[in-house]
């Protein structure tokens, strides 16, 4: 396991997981859902194949109500 | 009524409405039919990992139904609202921003330099950029010159509901500028809105004045009907002011 950071909070997760597989853990498969990692957005297409690394930290956001 | 163009798209209404702080969603979305609205905003937060169905906004709007214009509110730097815009395009439903760099938390004042600087950064990356400013012409200018779609001025603070203060302000960037003028923010109520469209803008963006009504769905009715009103009273052309009385009735022909 390694541990990561999702929305600011302390995760663990497999080695070698994709943020596709963290996104269906999470029952997040599907929805408009954004993935930042490190800072940087993961298109929709490069989710699968995009390897989550020891200490990387990972942001999810949606669209809320708002002015 | 005459239909309202912001970059390569046409509306039908000249309401544009936040999709915030209303007490449920079922009210939410009678509310925001009832304005008439076809574009609405919507903010950019973190998802609720216990919980992913609490406050995701497409859980009731449909966004066949409505144009998403995703804001950065909250955002306190350009690099920050450019990052939140980045984040709102990303979901692949809209390459519109409403753009808020705040300057001042307690008044919420716009950031102008940052919102220059973030302006000139999202339109070089392709996004149509409506910018919330202040009520500055010079501002205004500049934000035309930088690429902004649409420029958002404020008629008092955002949420404040103290309505048009400074009318001269307004007429004046309408005057000034060639893309659409959109009023975001300080509307109160219904006589605000019709009042702001006799400035002669090109809309209004509005959020609190619903959501924070007693019965945001009648408030919504009232504002379609009052954004209606203003537009024609500003296309009929009022009559001029005088400042002393003028008889509407013939003064001849009065019986001896």
């Amino acid at each position: 396991m390694i541990d990561i950071h999702v929305n600011g909070q302390a995760r663990r997760v497999a080695v070698g997981s994709t943020v596709s597989e963290l996104l269906a853990e999470l029952d997040l498969s599907g929805r408009t859902v954004v993935v930042e990692l490190n800072r940087q957005i993961i298109r929709r297409t490069e989710i699968e194949a995009m390897v989550i690394e020891s200490g990387d930290r990972i942001e999810l956001v949606h669209f809320v109500g708002g002015g | 009524m005459d239909p309202l163009i912001i970059a390569d798209r046409t509306f039908a209404s000249r309401l544009i409405v936040g999709t915030g702080k209303y007490p449920d969603p079922t009210t939410m979305l009678d509310a925001i039919r009832a304005s008439g609205a076809d574009m609405v905003t919507v903010a950019v937060r973190r998802v609720d990992i216990e919980n992913p169905d609490r406050d995701d906004i497409l859980r009731t709007l449909d966004p066949e139904e409505f144009a998403l214009l995703p804001n950065t509110a909250g955002c306190y730097s350009a690099e920050e609202a450019i990052r939140f815009a980045r984040l709102g395009r990303a979901s692949g439903m809209s390459d519109w921003v409403k753009l808020e760099v705040i300057g001042d938390q307690e008044t919420l004042l716009p950031d102008t330099e940052g919102l220059l600087v973030a302006t000139r950064t999202l339109v070089a990356e392709g996004f149509v950029v409506l910018a919330y400013t202040n009520d500055d012409l010079v501002t205004a200018l500049r934000l035309e010159d930088a690429g902004a779609a649409a420029v958002m001025p404020l008629v008092s603070p955002i949420g404040s509901g103290l309505g048009l203060l400074n009318p001269l302000n307004i007429r004046i960037i309408k005057s000034r500028l060639t893309v659409p003028v959109i009023v975001d923010a300080g509307v109160g109520t219904a006589s605000d809105a019709c009042a702001t469209m006799e400035q002669g803008v090109d809309g209004i963006l509005m959020n609190t004045a619903l959501a924070q009504a007693d019965d945001p769905v009648q408030m919504a009715t009232a504002m379609r009907l009052a954004v209606d009103a203003g537009r024609r009273a500003y296309l009929a052309g009022r009559m001029p002011k005088r400042e002393w009385a003028v008889p509407s009735s013939p003064v001849d022909g009065i019986p001896g």
